[in-house]
């Protein structure tokens, strides 16, 4: 099944994200990944949510999410005209003999490593799923102890923001 | 005959909000969002529970329903001081819960119970949830710990927010005393509005204790609560061509009408129309019984002229329906060659089960008169749609397969007749309110109801234990009108104790137990797909049996009228007996067959071209032409 990045503003009060993720759940939607934070207004945090669904289920989804009454606006956010990015960290094994060749591996990458001892590295990446994807692939033969993933970020290309609106009815 | 108001009610639409930007002027026409009459009162301070007792009086709220407990003492106290609130003390939170379901649903208002915490809250769940699936407006306001001890166990503490949260509309938790204004007018506005729903407001009792200032109206803010009421003109116009270029149109009415208060308008466009009007379980009334446009209820146990309107239909005019599964039977199969217009005020609903070809959101009340006149000048232009044919095949299967029962083989009453004969006696100004089981597709099947608010059941929940509380809430609500309970005596069984209510109160509701000795819908289906095994099905409360309970001595125990009719030549008699007393409750033990079944029925699992008018026998269809 296909997969939607889904950006919903929601007002920043204890339980949104209980409402959100309950919703999915009894409605068996699939969640792939989710990622809230705070936003440039304040008392509205952000929700990115990828979800597995299309067509009509996609369309409820969406709908459900919308009677939620914290639930502000929702957008969803197509790949060709969003920034989408993964953040991932990850411990390797490395000691002296492997080490050249794992901090060789990040560089290619992009990544960083963020801390150093004398048996491994946590490596820090952030890029699309499938540069995440192909980072892990390189790292697996050294040994990975530990993964940390954040869910999916996504916003839309161009000026545009989405919270303008919702920046002036909640603050009206 | 009854006693009640010659006139339905034909309550006006709420003030709609009428910009085409909701999510904007929701905030600026935020202090007429406030229902009541706004009175406007300066910044007093009060205590907590003060604010709430406040709050619901300027709230318009006359008469609630609860039982007090440690954590909603306080407001419980403040209560007592009240002399615009009438608060009525049930015997279980339950009772408390439908009572506010039953009051809201004949009154148009919404409905208010109060419990404590813990096991106060936890036992409004299933009345929350009804009032979930039926769309009904409710608030219910429980006592929570105080807010230093959340999350401790502490005494009588649940997380009723949590718990309630797939079942409410929305819910607040309010720990500070200066939100309780805010938050109950939210409640209230939410609760009322867009597709009604319960609201659940969850106190704290330091919440309660403490001191505020209270000033009224106060303001709603809720950016992200936008409601729809006009429908889109496009789809007005597209919805009208759809029509006049229909041959078999169907009407496929639901409970929206009702909450609406639509019913006018839906009589208006029906008639310009001349089309077929169904009008499901929940939406039986929104139509005239008696009109000639009329063919049924659809659905599992509809009708066959209604069934079969909407599986033959080439259009369903789809106005506060939704789909269920109840009406469908199995989906694809449902209504095959049928366009379908879908009108409903929760954009959730539409295309959820079954996909349009003409949404339009918004609110039935100004849908259907925008449809009536695109469909007036439309019809000017280029004429009516020619039904006559249609109405040939509809009309012989109304007049083949009419709704009847057969008569019993054991010599008790046909319970059917019993339910008839109380409609028949009583007409259509009362109130009927119905349990869950066989009791309640008759009461559907066989009472006439010829206006809107006079049928209260618990349809998408399906809540045996329903009908005795709920009656005793549209009885509050509906003081002039006879109010019947259709009950089980399963479901009796289950929340008979709000007689004790009803008596001290002097609410003299008047209850019917269909009584069948068992769980009669259960058994139906045990008789029809488990091989006549009857599993748990047998309650020993009827004929033959050890009669436990025995029905007249617990309603005379009460201190209610207690009847027993077991005789068909008696039930006239009976239901006459019961009429006449209008100063206490009148429980009445009618007993009847164990062997009655629903007919006609649609199995589950198989199409609604399937259904039965009688065990294995199907309705002879007419080749179409």
């Amino acid at each position: 099944m296909a997969r939607h990045t889904l950006s919903v503003l929601v007002e920043d009060l204890p339980g949104v994200l209980t409402r959100v993720a309950g919703l999915f759940a009894r409605r068996a939607f699939n969640i792939h990944s989710l990622a809230v934070g705070p936003t440039e207004i304040k008392g509205i945090s952000r929700v990115t949510v990828v979800v597995d669904a299309e067509g009509d289920l996609l369309e409820q989804v969406t709908k459900q999410l919308n009677k939620l009454i914290n639930v502000i606006k929702i957008v969803e956010l197509m790949p060709e005209a969003s920034v989408q990015r993964d953040h991932i960290l990850v411990k390797v094994r490395a000691d002296a003999a492997t080490r050249l060749q794992v901090t060789q591996a990040a560089d290619l990458f992009r990544a960083s490593v963020v801390d150093v001892s004398t048996d491994s590295l946590i490596i820090e990446a952030t890029g699309n799923a499938e540069k995440i994807h192909a980072l892990l692939a390189v790292l697996e033969p050294f040994g990975i102890r530990e993964i940390v993933q954040a869910g999916t970020l996504a916003v839309g290309r161009g000026s545009k923001s989405m919270s303008d609106r919702a920046l002036r009815s909640a603050s009206a | 005959m009854s006693n009640g108001t010659p006139a339905s009610p034909a309550l006006p639409a709420k003030p709609a909000n009428r910009s085409k930007d909701a999510a904007v002027s929701s905030v600026v026409e935020a202090s007429s969002l406030v229902q009541g009459p706004n009175n406007i009162i300066a910044p007093t301070e009060m205590l907590g529970s003060q604010a709430i007792v406040r709050s619901l009086e300027e709230l318009g709220v006359k008469d609630v329903f609860g039982l007090p407990g440690g954590a909603i003492m306080p407001t419980y106290d403040s209560l007592m001081d009240s002399t615009k609130i009438n608060h009525i003390l049930v015997r279980h939170e339950q009772g408390s819960g439908h009572a506010a379901q039953g009051y809201a649903m004949v009154t148009g208002e919404v409905g208010v119970c109060i419990a404590t915490s813990g096991p106060g809250a936890t036992n409004l769940v299933t009345a929350i949830a009804d009032a979930h699936m039926d769309s009904v407006p409710m608030v219910a306001i429980t006592g929570q710990v105080h807010s230093a001890f959340i999350g401790s166990d502490a005494f009588q503490e649940a997380d009723i927010m949590g718990i309630t949260m797939p079942i409410t509309k929305h819910s607040f938790l309010v720990t500070k005393a200066e939100e309780i204004p805010q938050v109950l007018a939210s409640a209230f506005h939410i609760a009322s509005t867009g597709r009604p729903g319960p609201v659940l407001v969850d106190i704290t009792k330091d919440a309660q204790q403490g001191k505020g200032m209270f000033s009224w109206p106060p303001k709603i803010d809720l950016p992200g609560y936008k409601i729809v009421v006009r429908g889109h003109n496009k789809q007005v116009r597209e919805a009208a061509k759809l029509i006049a270029a229909s041959s078999r149109p169907v009407f496929y009415v639901g409970g929206g009408v009702i909450k609406a208060h639509a019913a006018n308008e839906l009589k208006e466009f029906a008639e310009l129309l001349g089309a077929p009007v169904v009008t499901t379980l929940q939406a039986r009334g929104a139509f005239p019984d008696s009109h000639e446009l009329h063919v049924g209820m659809p659905g599992m146990h509809g009708s066959v002229s209604a069934v079969t309107a909407l599986q033959q239909s080439d259009l369903l005019i789809t106005l506060g329906a939704r789909f269920d599964d109840r009406v469908t039977g199995v989906l694809p199969t449902f209504a095959p060659h049928a366009k379908v217009i879908h009108a409903d005020i929760d954009p959730a609903e539409i295309s959820k089960n079954r996909t349009a070809d003409i949404p339009i959101v918004g609110s039935v009340k100004e849908i259907i008169p925008e449809l009536t006149e695109a469909c007036r000048s439309l019809f000017a232009e280029q004429g009516a749609p020619d039904l006559s044919s249609w109405w040939t095949t509809i009309g012989r299967l109304r007049e083949t397969y009419p709704i009847g029962f057969t008569e019993t083989q054991d010599g008790l009453s046909a319970p059917q007749h019993v339910i008839q004969r109380i409609g028949e006696l009583t007409g259509p100004e009362a109130v009927y309110v119905a349990g869950v089981g066989q009791h309640q597709m008759w009461a559907a099947q066989f009472i006439k109801y010829e206006r809107p608010h006079s049928w209260l059941n618990s349809g998408g929940l399906g809540t045996m234990g329903y009908s005795v509380p709920a009656a005793m809430g549209a009885k509050v609500g509906n003081p002039d009108r006879v109010v019947w309970a259709i009950d089980g005596d399963g479901c009796f069984q289950m929340t008979n104790q709000e007689l004790a209510t009803c008596v001290i109160n002097n609410i003299p509701i008047k209850v019917a137990i269909i009584n069948n000795s068992s769980l009669g819908m259960v058994r139906q289906w045990q008789t029809l797909f488990y091989d006549s095994r009857y599993s748990n099905t047998d309650l020993n409360t009827g004929h033959g049996t050890a009669r436990v309970p025995d029905f007249v001595k617990l309603a005379d125990a009460y201190g209610c009228v207690g009847l027993r009719c077991e005789r068909d030549e008696d039930i006239d008699a009976t239901i006459q007996q019961a009429l006449a007393i209008n100063d206490r409750p009148v429980v009445i033990d009618f007993v009847v067959s164990r062997d009655s079944m629903v007919w006609p029925m649609v199995p589950t699992g198989v199409s609604n071209d399937l259904i039965q008018i009688a065990r294995g026998m199907t309705p002879e269809w007419e080749e179409e032409d």
